[in-house]
């Protein structure tokens, strides 16, 4: 036993969704005033693990104890009231209030009947000016920057006597800047005995800010190490592990004539800032490019900037010899392309259109489907009826609605809506996200099928495996940029070190 | 995250959403919904000290929609076929209306303009309508419908232009051109107005349609208001609406637009040229019920007409009732043109209710179908929100709802 008890302790939770197993059985310690990282892939289940310790789900199995204590946390309520606070990815501000009244939103101090503001504000500076958190407490917080709309939600849970901070992927919306402000902070905390979980799978701040290091990998916990002593590689190679679960059957590939040429691209994201700085890259008929890299590099924005749902800044691309740039989706499937988006929910399918309308998303405009503007009904239903048999969608008609199938069998709709266009080119933007084993089979046989038909398949996966399984070659994107490129035989400490901005082997992309 | 966002829909627009509860309760809801509305008036009745079973009779012989049951003869029936062509008359702009609101909600908008929509085609129909009094009665009649539906379609075109070019909410900006178009009215047809009637120098009126362009009458006593073809008009209109947003090209966009407009844009639609585009469709609609108004009865503006015009509001509560279906709206158009014919001081027996408080009826009526319509939206929201609603705390919604709203 230890003379103190530790700050929190997670014994053996296991949390299903459905057939999904978020968790299984993971143990978890956090000491009094460390700095505990939790790292892990997409997927790995880091969120699930700590919305269990927020409150937000309830586990199947398991125990909990905060400070020696069980506790039953079924709410976000009872986790303020055990001292624990959580930084969401997404912030949880009222855009129109002002720095203090989204800290005291809740718990606001009164006089008689009366909100006391210059009570808050106070509380509010003495709060910022012992941990370092600059904050201006009557800005609004719509005007003010991500990183000091971080420090007020860093706040509001101080306010609240949070003793134990989880920070989801603080890091991700952060400049390096903001980043290195944000470890300042972090650091006065601990020194101050606020104890930290740090979620995040940017390996080099996790060596940088943790004492400990905990890996999960599809719902394990797979080890738990000091910081102390690791390194990218080490730590690389516990996130992803050795085992290669997916093996497809893959011949060498024929590449033949070039169909996608992207020239110097830049984009800028939703913000306005510049998510790709100037990416070029080919694809040829009959070979797989993979494009590598940690969630939020810029890999959206540069799907979207190919086939034309963004304008990019600047730059060429060119679809089987057209010129496409910024020219909307309309040219770019004109010229060939087909593309699986990355949400399937948001941007593939309409859910509450029948799965004959969505497999007509594509088509609708031409022949057979539809005759100088009026829809063929019974076309629409008599190709969905095959493509459904084809592709083997289970669960649904030509007239259920996409809603009601399950996550694998929709992903299956959007793929043979996309595939059925015969492209030239089929970007496939993590196209096996959240899907079943099977369904991910399904979905690789189908890009090798099309790769060995000639076309140009360009895949973007934040997962190992299916880059390794798939790829013919791999693009490396860190920030914006092409970083590497590697052959499938890498290793994938190697990859991984290079997709998290280390200094990898791999030869530097053109 | 993989696991947060697997079970349920995404959440797209507000007015999506609504369209989908909507069509979401089949017909018993609208049912149960009327007949709770009727309930509730006739507890308003009992209160204020009326029989309301007496009073529901008397509206009900007041709507002449007892002509359909071969029962009624001889006097009986010559009355209730004259009050069924008021009916009729009132039924046909709110189909229109209706499907002009309908039509927008099956694009994800919401279009409040009904009214100023309607105003302007009464307008340009009013215009036309008594303008070129030399010209042949079909090619006139056509003259005027087009140019008030091209009215409508303009002036709700605008809506969509500014919610496409930038964001502008279309409520927002169809509520002003509400405004906008009940005080151009006015002006136009106010004293030494630019439209004001020559010959009536002290009246606030238009010109009176002439002869050639009023729609024919083929029920009824032309003299005693009889019902014009209007009707059939408004018939051929939800038949395009059903054809337009079921088996064409342009619908099919426009559903996808009103359901998902992301997946839209993926699949190469451009969001903001259906947004114009279904805002013209709802104006044209709109501007044809103020046609039929102007070219089939009143053959007339007069300034108090366009203060107190109230059909293209009246198209929303169709809209609602009627689920946003074809057939939906045309029986809620009924519903409610029944409704305003058979509490009219025209219609209603005075020695059951009195009249000055008839109307005043309907409009109770009407409150009360659009605020349980809207409780039952509320009602099947809530359901459909289910867990995530009542999980959610203080600053704090699950992963999930915090994923839906990114």
């Amino acid at each position: 036993m230890q003379a103190e008890a530790p700050a929190l302790e997670l014994r053996g939770i296991t949390k299903r969704f459905g057939p999904v197993v978020a968790n299984d059985g993971i143990d978890f310690d956090l000491r009094q005033g460390e700095v505990h990282a939790l790292l892990g892939e997409n997927g790995a289940g880091k969120s699930t693990l700590m919305s269990i310790l927020y409150g937000l789900y309830s586990p199947d199995e398991g125990e909990i104890r905060v400070n020696g204590e069980q506790a039953r946390i079924d709410s976000p309520s009872r986790a303020i009231e055990l001292g624990i606070g959580m930084v969401h990815q997404h912030f949880m501000l009222v855009p129109v209030m002002t720095v203090t009244e989204n800290i005291v939103l809740g718990e606001e101090p009164m006089r008689g009947a009366l909100l006391d503001v210059k009570e808050g504000a106070r509380r509010v500076k003495e709060l910022s000016d012992r941990y370092g958190l600059a904050v201006d407490p009557d800005a609004v917080i719509e005007q003010v920057s991500v990183g000091m709309q971080q420090r007020v939600e860093i706040l509001k849970t101080l306010y609240r006597d949070a003793r134990i901070l989880i920070l989801d992927e603080p890091t991700a919306v952060l400049t390096a800047q903001e980043t290195n402000e944000l470890f300042e902070v972090l650091r006065a905390l601990k020194a101050d005995g606020v104890s930290i979980v740090f979620i995040s799978h940017k390996l080099n701040e996790v060596l940088a800010i943790s004492d400990r290091v905990t890996v999960l990998r599809r719902g394990e916990r797979i080890d738990t190490v000091p910081t102390d002593g690791a390194t990218e590689q080490s730590l690389a190679r516990l996130m992803v592990g050795r085992d290669v679960l997916l093996r497809v059957e893959k011949a060498t590939g024929k590449p033949g004539e070039p169909v996608l040429e992207v020239e110097d691209l830049h984009v800028r994201d939703e913000r306005g800032l510049e998510a790709v700085k100037g990416v070029s890259l080919q694809v040829r008929e009959g070979e797989i490019v993979a494009i590598a890299g940690v969630d939020g590099n810029g890999q959206l924005e540069l799907v979207q900037a190919i086939a034309g749902v963004r304008a990019p800044e600047s730059g060429h691309v060119s679809i089987a010899e057209h010129e496409v740039t910024g020219r909307g989706v309309r040219a770019t499937t004109e010229a060939g392309l087909a593309h699986i988006p990355e949400d399937r929910h948001l941007c593939g399918l309409v859910l509450d259109f029948t799965l004959a309308e969505n497999l007509a998303l594509r088509e609708y405009r031409s022949p057979p489907i539809s005759n100088h503007g009026l829809l063929s009904v019974g076309q629409m239903n008599e190709r969905a009826d095959t493509l459904l048999k084809e592709y083997d969608v289970r669960g649904g008609e030509p007239s259920t609605l996409a809603s009601s199938l399950s996550g694998g069998n929709q992903q299956k709709v959007a793929v043979a809506r996309e595939i059925a266009s015969n492209p030239k080119l089929l970007i496939a933007h993590q196209p096996t996200r959240g899907l079943d084993v099977g369904a991910i089979e399904f979905v690789h046989g189908q890009l090798l099928k099309e790769r060995d038909n000639s076309r140009g398949v360009l895949l973007v996966s934040l997962e190992f495996e299916e880059i390794r399984a798939l790829a013919d070659r791999i693009l490396v994107i860190y920030e914006g940029r092409l970083v590497a490129e590697f052959p499938p035989e890498v290793s994938e400490e190697e990859l991984g070190v290079a997709m998290t901005g280390g200094r990898g082997g791999g030869r530097a992309a053109a | 995250m993989s696991y947060g966002d697997e079970p349920g829909a995404v959440a797209t627009t507000p007015a999506s959403r609504l369209a989908g509860y909507l069509r979401g309760g089949g017909v018993i809801v609208p049912l149960l919904t009327t007949l709770l509305a009727f309930l509730a008036g006739g507890l308003v009745m009992l209160v204020t000290g009326s029989d309301p079973i007496a009073t529901y009779e008397a509206i009900w012989k007041g709507t002449g929609l007892q002509w359909f049951f071969p029962w009624t003869t001889g006097g009986d029936r010559t009355l209730a076929a004259s009050n069924l062509q008021q009916t009729l008359i009132i039924t046909t702009p709110l189909i229109l209306t209706g499907l002009a609101v309908a039509f927008a909600f099956r694009a994800g908008l919401f279009n409040i303009g009904g009214n100023g929509q309607y105003i302007v085609g009464s307008v340009a129909a009013v215009w036309v309508g008594s303008s070129f009094a030399g010209m042949p009665g079909f090619l006139h009649i056509l003259l005027a419908v087009l140019a008030a539906c091209a009215a409508g379609a303009f002036w709700a075109g605008i809506a969509g232009v500014l919610k496409a070019t930038t964001g502008a909410h279309e409520v927002i900006s169809t509520i002003m051109l509400n405004w906008i178009a009940v005080w151009v009215g006015i002006w136009l047809f106010s004293l030494d107005g630019p439209l004001q009637n020559e010959a009536q120098k002290s009246i606030p009126v238009s010109e009176d349609v002439v002869k050639g362009a009023k729609l024919p009458v083929f029920w009824g006593d032309p003299v005693l208001q009889g019902l014009h073809i209007g009707i059939f008009i408004a018939l051929l209109a939800v038949v395009v609406f059903w054809v337009i947003l079921n088996r064409s090209t342009t619908g099919f966009e426009v559903r996808a637009v009103g359901f998902n407009p992301e997946a839209a844009r993926y699949s190469g639609m451009s969001v903001g040229k259906n947004y114009i585009l279904v805002m013209a469709v709802c104006g044209l609609f709109a501007g044809l019920a103020g046609a039929m108004d102007v070219l089939g009865w009143q053959f007339r503006v007069a300034t108090n007409d366009i203060q107190i015009a109230y059909f293209g509001f009246i198209g929303i509560a169709v809209a609602l009732l009627g689920r946003n279906t074809a057939v939906g709206t045309v029986a809620a158009a009924l519903l409610f043109g029944a409704l305003i014919s058979g509490t009219s001081q025209r219609n209603l027996d005075p020695t059951i209710f009195e009249p000055s408080l008839a109307g005043n009826l309907t409009y109770i009526i009407q409150g009360l179908v659009i605020l349980i319509v809207s409780a039952d939206v509320l009602v099947l929201g809530l359901i459909a929100r289910g867990r995530g609603v009542f999980r959610r705390s203080r600053g704090a919604p699950p992963p999930a709802v915090a994923e839906a709203e990114r």
